[in-house]
C-alpha cells in the first residue's frame, strides 16, 4: 500500500489521523484527570481549576491513603488473591486442557461436554450461594480461590495450544517408557511457556480486577480485596468516612483521596499492561481460532 | 469414542478380538489412559460440584426454600415462583430493560470495533498505528469498580468536572445518576469506552488475513480507497461480523449485574433494574431464594434457547460456530 498522492486521499489521511487523535483523547483523558486531581495543589483541586495537567503540587491525598490501615489489608488481601487464586487457576486449566488435546484419550469427547456445557446453561447466583455456604466456604478466603477455579474459555485456549505440539514427541516419550503424567511434566510444561503466560496474564488481571464474589461472600472486611474497599469509597461514599482525619481537612481532600485511590489501586496494571500487550492480543487470537 | 482404542492395542501387537463388551473396554481405556484420568479428576471434580451441584439446586426454584430444611425436604410448590413473577410489575419492565440495553448496546457497541479497525487498518504510519492500538486496548484493563467509580465522581451534581463544566457553560447542573433519561446512555457509553479497542483485535487479525493481491487488483482495476474498501476489505472481514453478530444476538437476554449495581439507585430502577440485578436484589439482599432461584432459572433458559438457536444458525451460515 502506498500513500494517498491524490487530494482527496491526502484529505481522507488527514481525517482518519485526526479521528485517532480524538480517539487517544478520550481513551486516556479520564485517567489523566484523574492523576492531575489527585497531585495537585488541595486548593486548586477544590476550586475546580484543574482540567487536564496538575495544578501546582502536593502529595497530601497519597499520605492520607496511606496513612489508612484499611488501604493496607485490602492491598494485601487482593495481591494475596491474585497470586494463590492465579496459580490455582492456571494448575487446574491445563491439567484439564492437556487430556483434552490428546486425541487418544477415551473420556476427551464426555468431558468436553461435561465442561463446555456450563458456558450454556448454570445454576444461576442462588444455588451457588447455598452450595457455598453448606460447604463452609462463606467468608473464608477460599471461596474467592475455589470458586471460578476454571475458566472454559481459557480451557479451551489451552487446549487449542496443546493440540498443536506434534503428536511424535509424545509417542517417543511413551517409547522411552514416561508416562503421561511424566511426558506431560517434562516434555508438554517446558514448550507451552507462551500459553502459560497468557493463562497467569488473563487470570491474574481477572482476580485484580473483581469485586463481586468478595461483596457476597466475604462480609469480614479483613478478608476484602482492594475492589470491594473502592466499592465502598467511591460508590457508596463510605469507608472513608471512619478514617482519622480532622473534618475541615476531610471535606477539602475527600475528592482528591477518591481520585488518589483510583490511581493506587489501577497503576499496577497500567504499568504493566503496554509490556505485556502482546501476550493478551495472543490470547485473543489463540481463542479466536477454535480447536 | 469406539475407534480410540484400535491405534494403540493394534500397535502393541495385541490382535484385536472382534467383539468387546463395553465394561472390558472401559477397564482396557482406564488402565491405558490412567494417568490422563488422574491428571483431569481435580477439575471434573470442580465442575461437578460447583457447577452441577448448583443445577440440582435450581429444585428450589420449584420449592418453598428454607435454609434451615435444604433443598431436598423443603416443600414442593410447582410453578408458584414463576407465576408470580409474571404477576408482578417487574416481569415487563426487567425484561424491557434487558432487550433496550443489548438493543443499544448492539446499535453503539457492535459497529464501534469495527468501523475502529477499519480506520486502524488505513493507517500506514507503524508506529501511530502501533501507539493507538496501546492506547485503546487499555480501557480494557481497568476495573469495572473503577470504570463506575470514575462515571460516579465525573458525574457527581456538586464537584464533578461534567457539572462543573456545565455550570463554566452557563447551562444547569444535572444529577445524572438519579435521572431516568441518563442511565442507558451512560451504560451504553461507558461500555463502548471499555471494550472498543480491544474487541477490535478480532477485526484487526481479520483484516491482517486479507491477500494483499486483491488489493493490488482492484487498484490495477482503477478502484479508489473506498471502492478498495468496499469491495475489498469489507467482503473479506464479513464472516468475521456476521459470527460475532450472530454470537451478540445469542446474548440478546443476558445483561451482567456488575456495573448496573455499582451504577444504579432506586431512582433510576425503572430503566436501570435488569433481570439479574433483580435476581440479586431479591435474592442475597431480600433473602427470597425461591423465587430469585425461579427467576434466574426462567431468564437462563431463554438464554440457552437464544444461543442453541444462533450457534445453530451461524454454523448453517458461516460454517463457524461455539461448539
Amino acid at each position: 500500500m502506498t500513500h494517498s498522492t491524490t487530494p482527496a486521499g491526502r484529505l481522507a489521511d488527514a481525517v482518519i489521523t485526526a479521528i485517532m487523535l480524538f480517539v487517544i483523547v478520550i481513551c486516556l483523558y479520564p485517567l489523566l484527570y484523574v492523576f492531575s486531581m489527585s497531585i495537585s495543589d488541595p486548593l486548586a483541586a477544590a476550586a475546580q481549576e484543574v482540567w487536564l495537567l496538575p495544578k501546582g503540587f502536593s502529595l497530601n491525598a497519597y499520605n492520607l491513603v496511606f496513612e489508612n490501615p484499611d488501604i493496607w489489608t485490602a492491598y494485601f488481601n487482593t495481591l494475596w488473591y491474585t497470586v494463590a487464586g492465579t496459580a490455582f487457576n492456571v494448575l487446574m486449566t491445563i491439567t484439564l486442557a492437556y487430556p483434552l488435546s490428546r486425541r487418544s484419550f477415551f473420556l476427551r469427547g464426555p468431558i468436553t461436554f461435561l465442561v463446555v456445557f456450563t458456558m450454556l446453561f448454570s445454576g444461576g447466583l442462588i444455588p451457588t450461594f447455598i452450595l457455598v455456604n453448606n460447604l463452609g466456604l462463606y467468608n473464608t478466603r477460599w471461596a474467592l480461590i475455589i470458586l471460578g477455579a476454571i475458566g472454559v474459555w481459557y480451557v479451551i485456549i489451552a487446549r487449542t495450544y496443546f493440540s498443536t505440539i506434534p503428536e511424535s514427541l509424545i509417542e517417543s516419550a511413551k517409547l522411552d517408557g514416561a508416562n503421561d503424567i511424566r511426558i506431560f511434566w517434562t516434555v508438554i510444561l517446558p514448550l507451552s511457556k507462551p500459553i502459560i503466560a497468557v493463562l497467569v496474564l488473563f487470570y491474574a488481571v481477572g482476580h485484580w480486577n473483581s469485586y463481586f464474589s468478595a461483596l457476597i461472600y466475604l462480609p469480614n472486611k479483613d478478608l476484602q480485596p482492594l475492589q470491594l474497599y473502592l466499592v465502598k469509597v467511591l460508590v457508596e461514599n463510605t469507608g472513608l468516612a471512619d478514617s482519622v482525619m480532622p473534618s475541615e481537612e476531610k471535606s477539602l481532600a475527600i475528592m482528591q483521596i477518591k481520585y488518589a485511590i483510583i490511581i493506587v489501586a489501577t497503576l499496577p496494571i497500567l504499568f504493566v499492561y503496554p509490556f505485556l500487550q502482546k501476550y493478551f492480543v495472543k490470547g485473543v487470537m489463540i481463542g479466536a481460532i477454535k480447536g | 469414542m469406539q475407534t480410540s482404542i484400535a491405534p494403540s492395542e493394534s500397535r502393541a501387537g495385541v490382535p484385536l478380538p472382534k467383539r468387546e463388551s463395553a465394561l472390558e473396554r472401559l477397564r482396557k481405556n482406564t488402565s491405558r489412559d490412567k494417568f490422563l484420568v488422574l491428571l483431569v479428576l481435580p477439575s471434573v471434580i470442580y465442575f461437578i460440584v460447583f457447577h452441577y451441584v448448583p443445577m440440582y439446586g435450581i429444585l428450589m426454584a420449584f420449592k418453598d426454600f428454607s435454609p434451615s430444611q435444604g433443598i431436598w425436604n423443603s416443600p414442593w410448590v410447582g410453578l408458584k415462583w414463576i407465576r408470580e413473577f409474571f404477576d408482578s410489575i417487574y416481569s415487563f419492565r426487567l425484561i424491557k430493560n434487558v432487550l433496550l440495553l443489548n438493543l443499544y448496546g448492539l446499535l453503539w457497541g457492535f459497529p464501534a470495533p469495527i468501523i475502529f479497525a477499519l480506520l486502524l487498518n488505513e493507517i500506514r504510519r507503524n508506529v501511530f498505528k502501533r501507539v493507538v492500538q496501546t492506547v485503546s486496548y487499555m480501557p480494557h484493563f481497568i476495573s469495572v469498580v473503577v470504570i463506575a467509580g470514575m462515571t460516579i465522581t465525573f458525574l457527581s451534581p456538586n464537584d464533578g468536572i461534567v457539572n462543573v463544566m456545565l455550570d463554566k457553560l452557563g447551562l444547569a447542573r444535572i444529577n445524572f445518576l438519579s435521572e431516568v433519561d441518563w442511565f442507558r446512555t451512560i451504560y451504553i457509553s461507558t461500555d463502548v469506552w471499555a471494550s472498543f479497542g480491544y474487541s477490535s483485535i478480532l477485526y484487526l487479525a481479520a483484516l491482517a488475513a486479507i491477500d494483499p493481491q486483491l488489493y493490488e487488483a482492484a487498484r490495477i482495476d482503477g478502484a479508489s480507497r473506498f471502492r478498495q474498501l468496499l469491495h475489498v476489505t469489507l467482503p473479506g472481514i464479513a464472516p468475521t461480523i456476521i459470527i460475532l453478530l450472530l454470537l451478540q444476538l445469542g446474548r440478546m437476554m443476558s445483561v451482567g449485574f456488575e456495573k448496573i449495581i455499582l451504577l444504579y439507585n432506586p431512582s433510576t430502577y425503572e430503566v436501570s433494574d435488569v433481570i439479574s440485578s433483580y435476581v440479586y436484589r431479591i435474592g442475597l439482599v431480600g433473602g427470597e431464594f425461591s423465587f430469585a432461584a425461579a427467576v434466574d432459572l426462567m431468564n437462563a433458559t431463554i438464554n440457552f434457547a437464544l444461543i442453541v438457536t444462533f450457534n445453530w444458525l451461524s454454523r448453517r451460515l458461516t460454517q463457524t460456530s461455539l461448539w
